[in-house]
């Protein structure tokens, strides 16, 4: 592994290949993006009704660097009474202004919104990562761009619902509720705000307590904008609040992503009160490697579909399903491959990967990799050197893996990959399906006939053939089954805001 | 960091572990062999190159990557209208980048046409920069294989220690697998003592899938070393092929425990896109490949750049062309 | 006190934009521009054949990657266009009160409206598809997919009214898909085209996307509408009597031709954007 800043061992590479004896080994020297592009400030408020406030009984929280364990700064805490604020807020502009208003300027709303994360994208990619642990290449190049990209797309439909394919003249809800994790946070309030105000809803969002601080700033960004007061709110909080907002009856329609066992509480706490809801959850998709696939490109894949974020991604590939024939080469070649990569300092523009989110996610992580080694798999990390304070946590593989290990059947959300095999096409898609959870799966192969025949056979909402965890605007994201219902992107993530 | 002459001796024979009485060398069992190698994803290796175009090298890191290249610089002129004056004023230079600054190393060659090759010995005596010489019908490689080798001999007998061939791309479109493995023997051989570059003329060849295959004919040909092009064709040189060229020269040594190094050229024009191919080295083939014993850049004006960025990095003042000098 | 002459103002000479430059015409002509009031506005360049050509040569040349490029990139640049156009609303506005001869008011209803129709386009680029393609069900083990693609260089002809909500209600439709485009301007009202063809020329828009030609449209249209090279032609700005010996001339080489002259404040549909595609439809077997 590659720490972002230490020399060497003599005779041996950052990389762990061994050099040319005499020849010098070449490490890249420290490169931190700089944090004073953000200012962030000693304490925030909730933003309700257009204006930054404190909670009504003044309650706080600290959130933390997972990097260094440094708190950032204190945030407001929502309770009851600021979730009530917050809706009649949200009704009130719904009724009065955003509901009347004509599509074509609710577009030019979102594109200034769009724009503004066009021109602040530094600033937000630097407090992204402060907040979260991601690496800034990934808040630079992924998250930040795509945000930007959602607002531009759906505001593109705000002036022609028309022809989108829900009826003449569909209606939005009204008041939207929306709450959101941790592992993507600018990205997923994108999701969840564009599409609901260009369908002409206003929206509460409540982004994870883990991570206030982008929502914080993309609100900012709406004031600035001129957005009108009270179409979006949002309220920073815990798990309460969330509840508090999901169960309030001033709210049409309720959006989540997080886990499964949270979107199950919140199917009941909603059944039965009219309210609308879709759920983007969890999942343990499969990435299906056959004989014939292009190996250095699906090596690639496989690291980007578990490693990419950390492995907090509902898509990651956690399971690896390699073709028995193959198995050993390709996982020769992975383990070769996780050698180069980089962890160490987010703010470091080299490094590959960040820390882990927060210390339970941590716990929850080792629990399962525990679990794993008691089940009797192969445990597996690149020698890996890592900072003293801060959630870190090595990228890991497990081999001679089944299908009855909890590493093969539970989400462990965190840079583990579970490595199991497979004979024959039909075999692959019977152990790829052979879950609650539908969300993803990759396929690598090179023959387009196969790809499409498992494209068919695959339950998944997304399948990544010869490639993973890409994401556009107009593309429709989603899972079946116990991985949620609805979808988020393209003309299809209209549906989870139109009345029709 | 010189290369000197011991670089670039003839490897011996039991280091080839693919003998030509080995390998049936018809176009058939060729073709079993190359067509059998997984295929590239041309989105997925130019994605990989995309993405280790953004390691950011600073300080004293980049100051060491300025140094690597320049000591892995073919410094080449290649025209019609090259005369022994032109080569001897490269050639000054090839020996002493900056007069200015000598702390800054030799390049690692220079490369000229044959029947210039002795011109070129005269003018790198005693330096430690190699002279390497293009040869079989450069650039085209169109003529007959007789001509071909002589144009060999004539180098190799000048004195030149390298040679850089180039296939014959027609014969590979046309899957003619083994004529283009003859030749690339034959050359081999009339070689002699002096090392051989096979040029694959990457922009020719089409997809990477023909790159990769391409490569590993080469190799188990006997290259020592697999080269992108001749630069007197666009595209040249681009990261996705030398993705590619450098997975494959990382896998034949684990097939086969034979190193083959990897010379981009053409199109290479700033220090900026020369730090780049050597994040692609470091990261692709390994830290192995990082001298100019495995990875060479074939280059005229980016030596300047070079010279620029390494005084930047130094002085911390941007520097400007009039300080360094012409060929 | 004697007060100061007034300012001498410099007045802007209009050429004609092909390629992303503005040359005047190789004719060297020129023709007077009135205003509705009968006063001379400027002097437009009076584009010859030639120049069509020309224009067609760059239509053309701009095609590969104006289509290439993502949708979301068109639609970024076009959605600069309407950055641009804001910047500029007053300009606009005095110079189609001028040609069309509303009161200021009327003008700068018509620059905004144009402007929101410039939006209102930009945002379909990465949504035709969603709406105009489709995965077809056939009864087979086939996969089978449809694609709308843009169809080339298209001629069009801008409405003789109307000179900036009518024109990009024109424009914009054709180039949003991924088409370029060479316009005649209307004949009476041209000089709004031109100060377009400086917006577009400022706002990221590739070189010979859009081409303006300004002259006499009795002239130029014959030209465009039997022009081998162009594949589409769209002749509102013809008048009705006009048509049918160009549609006899688009013939030569089956261009598609559309018109349509529409009431331009109203919303329009998606008939003008769905013209000039093509709808590729690929199989491929799905088997393991």
């Amino acid at each position: 592994m590659a720490p972002a800043s230490r020399s060497a061992a003599p005779g041996k590479s950052a990389s762990g290949l061994v050099a040319d004896p005499g020849e010098r080994s070449w490490q890249y020297a420290p490169a931190p993006e700089s944090r004073h592009v953000v200012a962030i400030a000693p304490e925030y408020g909730l933003f309700v009704a257009g204006e930054f406030r404190p909670a009504a009984d003044g309650a706080t929280f600290v959130t933390v660097n997972p990097a260094t364990e440094e708190p950032l700064t204190r945030v407001a805490a929502a309770g009851a009474a600021d979730v009530d604020a917050a809706v009649a807020a949200a009704r009130t502009a719904y009724d009065q202004v955003w509901g009347p208003m004509p599509g074509s300027e609710r577009a030019k709303y979102l594109y200034r919104i769009a724009r503004q994360l066009q021109e602040r994208a530094r600033e937000f990619a630097v407090l992204e990562t402060l907040d979260n642990g991601k690496p800034i290449k990934e808040s630079r190049d992924v998250d930040i761009p795509l945000a930007a990209a959602h607002f531009f797309y759906y505001a593109g439909w705000a002036d022609k619902l028309e022809h989108a394919g829900f009826g003449p003249d569909p209606r939005p809800f009204g008041v939207a509720g929306q709450v959101i994790p941790w592992n993507f946070p600018l990205l997923m309030a994108a999701w969840k705000l564009a599409p609901a105000l260009a369908a002409g809803n206003t929206c509460v969002l409540k982004p994870a307590e883990t991570t206030p601080l982008t929502a914080l700033l993309l609100a900012q960004v709406c004031q600035e904008a001129g957005l009108p007061p009270g179409v979006v709110n949002v309220l920073t909080g815990a798990g309460d609040t969330g509840a508090a907002l999901v169960g309030h009856p001033g709210v049409n329609k309720v959006a989540f992503t997080g886990s499964t066992e949270v979107g199950k509480q919140i199917a009941r706490a909603v059944a039965g009160t009219g309210k609308k809801l879709t759920l983007e959850l969890g999942g343990k998709a499969a990435n299906i490697v056959f004989d014939d696939a292009p190996v250095e490109q699906a090596v690639e894949g496989i690291v980007n579909g578990i490693f990419f974020n950390q492995g907090h991604v509902c898509c990651a590939g956690s399971r690896l399903l390699v073709q028995e024939s193959v198995a050993d080469v390709v996982v020769a070649r992975l383990k070769r491959r996780l050698a180069t990569l980089r962890l160490g300092d987010p703010l470091d523009k080299n490094t590959d990967i960040g820390a882990i989110n927060s210390r339970p996610q941590l716990d929850k992580i080792g629990e399962l990799t525990k679990a794993g080694e008691a089940e009797g798999a192969q445990r597996w990390s690149p020698p890996c050197e890592l900072p003293d304070r801060g959630y870190w946590f090595p990228p890991t593989v497990f081999t001679g893996v089944s299908q009855s290990h909890r590493i093969a059947r539970e989400e462990i959300f965190g840079p583990v990959l579970s490595v199991l095999t497979f004979r024959t096409p039909d075999e692959a898609v019977a152990k790829a399906n052979n879950t609650p959870y539908g969300l993803s799966a990759g396929i690598w192969t090179d023959k387009g006939s196969r790809i499409l025949w498992l494209a068919q056979k695959l339950r998944a909402g997304v399948v990544w053939a010869n490639t993973y965890n890409r994401f556009d605007p107009a593309s429709p994201f989603g899972g079946y089954q116990e991985s949620g219902y609805g979808r988020e992107g393209g003309r299809h993530g209209l549906a989870a805001y139109l009345n029709v | 960091m010189s290369v000197g002459i011991e670089a670039v001796t003839r490897p011996a024979p039991e280091r080839w572990a693919i003998e030509p009485g080995d390998l049936a060398t018809s176009d058939a069992a060729l073709r079993q062999v190359l067509h059998g190698l997984p295929g590239v994803d041309e989105v997925g290796a130019a994605q990989r190159a995309a993405g280790l175009a953004t390691r950011s090298i600073k300080k004293d890191a980049k100051l060491q990557a300025l140094d690597m290249a320049v000591a892995m610089v073919d410094l080449t002129t290649l025209e019609g209208a090259d005369t022994p004056g032109k080569v001897r004023a490269m050639c000054a230079k090839a020996r002493q980048p900056d007069p200015g600054d000598h702390g800054v190393p030799p390049v690692a060659a220079v490369c000229v046409y044959p029947d210039l090759v002795g011109v070129a010995r005269q003018a790198v005596a005693g330096s430690g920069v190699a002279v390497a010489s293009v040869a079989t019908a450069f650039p085209s490689g169109r003529a007959s294989l007789a001509v071909k080798l002589a144009d060999v001999a004539d180098a190799v007998s000048a004195g030149a220690d390298e040679v850089d061939m180039v296939i014959d791309r027609g014969a590979f479109l046309a899957g003619r697998y083994g004529a283009v493995y003859a030749e690339i023997r034959a050359v081999r051989e009339a070689c002699g003592p002096a090392h051989l570059k096979v040029i694959l003329e990457t922009g020719e060849l089409g997809p990477l899938d023909n790159v990769a295959r391409a490569s590993w004919l080469a190799m188990m040909a006997g290259a020592d070393f697999i080269k992108t092009s001749t630069g007197k064709v666009t595209p040249a040189a681009t990261p996705p092929v030398a993705l590619v060229m450098l997975a494959a020269a990382r896998d034949f040594e684990e097939a086969t425990g034979r190193r083959v190094g990897v010379k981009v050229a053409g199109g290479i024009r700033t220090a900026k896109d020369a730090i780049r191919y050597l994040v692609l080295v470091n990261e692709v083939a390994g830290p192995a490949w990082l001298t100019p014993k495995l990875f060479r850049i074939g280059a005229s004006t980016l030596l300047n750049d070079l010279l620029m960025q390494r005084s930047k990095q130094l002085t911390g003042q941007y520097a400007g062309p009039d300080y360094f000098t012409l060929d | 006190m004697s007060e100061s002459p007034p300012r001498l103002a410099v007045r802007k000479t209009y050429k004609l934009f092909i390629g992303g430059a503005f040359p005047r015409s190789e004719s060297g002509r020129s023709y007077p521009v009135h205003g509705e009031n009968g006063s001379l506005l400027a002097y437009a360049a009076h584009a010859s054949r030639k120049d069509a050509r020309d224009a067609v040569v760059a239509a053309r040349k701009a095609f590969g990657g104006w289509s290439g490029a993502t949708a979301y990139n068109r639609g970024q640049v076009l959605y600069r266009v309407a950055e641009m156009l804001e910047g500029r609303a007053a300009q606009f506005a005095t110079e189609i009160a001028a040609a069309d001869g509303n009161d200021a008011a009327g003008a700068e209803a018509e620059v905004a409206a144009a402007i929101d129709r410039w939006v209102w386009y930009a945002g379909w680029s990465d949504k035709v598809s969603q709406v105009a393609g489709a995965a077809n069900p056939v009864a087979g083990p086939y996969f089978n997919f449809s694609v709308p693609e843009p169809a080339g260089v298209i001629a069009v002809v801008a409405p003789a009214t109307s000179s900036l909500l009518g024109l990009v209600s024109v424009i914009a439709p054709v180039i949003v898909t991924g088409n370029t485009a060479v316009v005649i301007a209307s004949q009476s009202r041209p000089l709004p085209a031109i100060s377009l063809a400086e917006v577009l020329a400022t706002s990221d828009l590739p070189g010979g996307v859009v081409n303006v030609l300004t002259g006499l449209t009795a002239e130029l249209v014959p030209v465009l509408a039997g022009h081998m090279d162009v594949n589409a032609i769209d002749l509102t700005g013809v008048d009705p009597p006009a048509r049918p010996p160009l549609e006899q001339l688009a013939a030569s080489n089956v261009k598609r031709v559309t018109y349509g002259n529409e009431d331009w404040t109203a919303k329009p549909g998606t008939q003008r954007l769905m013209s000039f595609l093509e709808i590729k439809t690929v199989w491929h077997p799905a088997g393991t």
